[in-house]
């Protein structure tokens, strides 16, 4: 029975691949760094989920690509932003969510939802790096860290420094500055994520943001920067578990491919009745 | 004769120039500005100095400029950068209207009077797209010599379209260019292209008016040149020196106090 779907968010920085059942549960999820051959990856990725979930490619009743790559990937049967798919994903993991906050890679997003997971009104920043996760990247580069490290490297932090956080060019030279006046990596990292917090901040008030919150996408894995999120709208906040977080859009994708594929069997099963 | 020195500490190099009292540069010199400015300005200024077989002495005047002008510790005064370029940009070229600079982390436009007055300017000092560190950024993606920047970018023949605005990002999409399997000079054909629409913007802000200078470490490069000035559709005045300008401006400014101090003692002495 061809009941499964997957969701394929073909992202700026990484491909994520999540396989649903009718009943909305998980059965196997992946990913993969996205680099320049966004379809081989993307069928890579899908092939590593399909594997987790014990399940064959025949399987898949409906294939649903979002991000910005998703008209890339060839093999999908249709196409849906990533703003819907984030929408549909976060109401999923939590049902009472007005507005995502949807850091990435290259991208932040805010967006205000309506009960029934329906996209109310959206920003968003793709142009300039400073309100993006490569803000965070460039910094911890500049002090030798790599990306994989941000997380624990930001959890020994005791203060913040301040980091200007206008382009993610410049922050070098801030950085550079104010390691030679003694500061702590740990405390400049934790400083751009402040900066970075500010700006998802002004960014979810352009959306006229309502409670609940619910936190998104791959730069929302490092604790510190749901804890700043959190101090800063002075408000509880979902995020959904673990790697999850990472996930939901591409989740987000295969559920709308389950109501597509649901679509699909009404319409076949008078005829053939 | 009496000299007058100028000092331009600019984020990546610190310029140093001498002039005499026939408003000739006697003597200049550039070096790498580094993480000790104060230093790097001291450095410029015995270096220029030293080519010109000057003593320190001899130089009655001298104003600091740049980013940096106040680590010109030895300076007498300070001049912003907008009015050094302007000035020098005029001293060179006396029907300049408009000066475009373009330097290692800024780009600046500036409309000057008939008499090198700075009449309006716009700088994109917040955010490095548009500024030398974009082709700092695309050299160092493609691996090329930044002096041999230029010089690739005009053997491409068909430039791909850079779509991205930020520095960071452009970074990945020259190498996703690359990957595509486009040609170096046609990708670094593009990246001009693209700074040069971004600074024509920036000169439109202020009023384009000819004549327009191209000053700053940047109007060294030929590719940068030509893409702009098939941009604004005019040609540009280039110097030789265009790097030096906003130390000459300097030290034209230095001359006049030097000019000006001397004008009422020699009054004073009939």
């Amino acid at each position: 029975m061809m009941t499964y779907t997957a969701g394929i968010d073909s992202g700026s920085t990484y491909t994520k691949v999540v396989i649903a059942d009718v009943a909305g549960n998980i059965k196997g999820y992946a990913l993969e760094p996205t680099g320049f051959r966004l379809n081989a990856v993307a069928d890579a990725a899908l092939g590593r989920a399909l594997a987790e979930s014990g399940l064959a490619r025949e399987e898949l009743g409906y294939i649903v690509a979002t991000g910005f790559g998703r008209y890339q990937v060839e093999f999908a049967d249709v196409q849906v932003t990533d703003l819907t798919a984030a929408a549909r994903g976060a109401n999923h993991f939590f049902p009472g969510t007005r507005t995502i906050l949807d850091v990435g890679g290259q991208t932040m997003k805010a967006i205000r939802i309506g009960a029934k997971a329906k996209v109310e009104s959206f920003r968003l920043n793709d142009k300039c790096a400073a309100g993006t996760g490569a803000f965070l990247e460039k910094t911890a580069r500049y002090m030798g860290y790599s990306t994989g490290e941000i997380g624990p490297l930001v959890a020994t932090s005791k203060e913040s420094v301040p980091i200007s956080g206008v382009c993610a060019v410049f922050a070098e030279s801030e950085v550079i500055n104010q390691l030679s006046q003694g500061s702590a990596p740990a405390d400049i990292m934790q400083g751009a994520i402040v900066s970075l917090v500010g700006r998802s901040v002004q960014l979810m008030k352009r959306v006229r943001m309502e409670p609940e919150f619910t936190l998104v996408g791959g730069i929302l894995r490092f604790e510190r920067m749901i804890d700043v999120v959190r101090h800063e709208l002075a408000s509880e906040v979902n995020v959904p578990p673990g790697e999850l977080v990472q996930f939901t859009a591409a989740l987000g994708a295969a559920l709308l491919g389950q109501r597509r594929l649901q679509r699909l069997h009404e319409q076949e099963l008078p005829a053939s009745a | 004769m009496a000299y007058a020195a100028g000092v331009d500490v600019g984020s990546t190099q610190t310029k140093a120039v001498i002039i005499g009292e026939d408003r000739r540069i006697a003597a200049r010199a550039l070096v790498e500005t580094g993480a000790n400015v104060v230093r790097a300005a001291q450095h410029a200024f015995d270096s220029a100095l030293a080519a010109g077989d000057l003593r320190e002495e001899e130089v009655e005047y001298v104003v600091g400029t740049g980013y940096g002008r106040y680590k010109v510790t030895f300076g007498n005064t300070q001049v912003t950068e907008i009015s050094c370029h302007g000035r020098g940009a005029v001293h060179m070229f006396p029907e300049t209207r408009t000066v475009v600079d373009m330097g290692g982390q800024d780009t600046k436009a500036i409309r000057v009077s008939a008499t090198g007055e700075i009449v309006d300017f716009c700088m994109n000092d917040k955010c490095a797209a548009g500024t030398g560190r974009f082709l700092g950024a695309a050299a160092s993606a493609l691996d090329i010599a930044l002096d041999e920047l230029g010089a690739t970018a005009l053997r491409g023949e068909r430039p791909v379209k850079i779509t991205t605005t930020c520095t960071v990002f452009a970074e990945s999409e020259v190498l996703s260019w690359l990957g595509k399997g486009k040609k170096i000079e046609d990708i670094l054909l593009g990246v001009h292209q693209s700074i040069a629409a971004r600074s024509a913007g920036l000169l439109r802000r202020v009023g384009l008016d000819e004549q327009v200078t191209f000053t700053g470490g940047v109007a060294r490069n030929p590719a940068m040149v030509q893409t702009l000035e098939e941009r604004l559709g005019l040609r540009l005045n280039v110097s030789e020196e265009s790097h030096f300008m906003g130390a000459l401006g300097a030290a034209l400014f230095a001359l006049d106090h030097v000019l000006a101090s001397r004008a009422p003692a020699a009054a004073a002495a009939r």
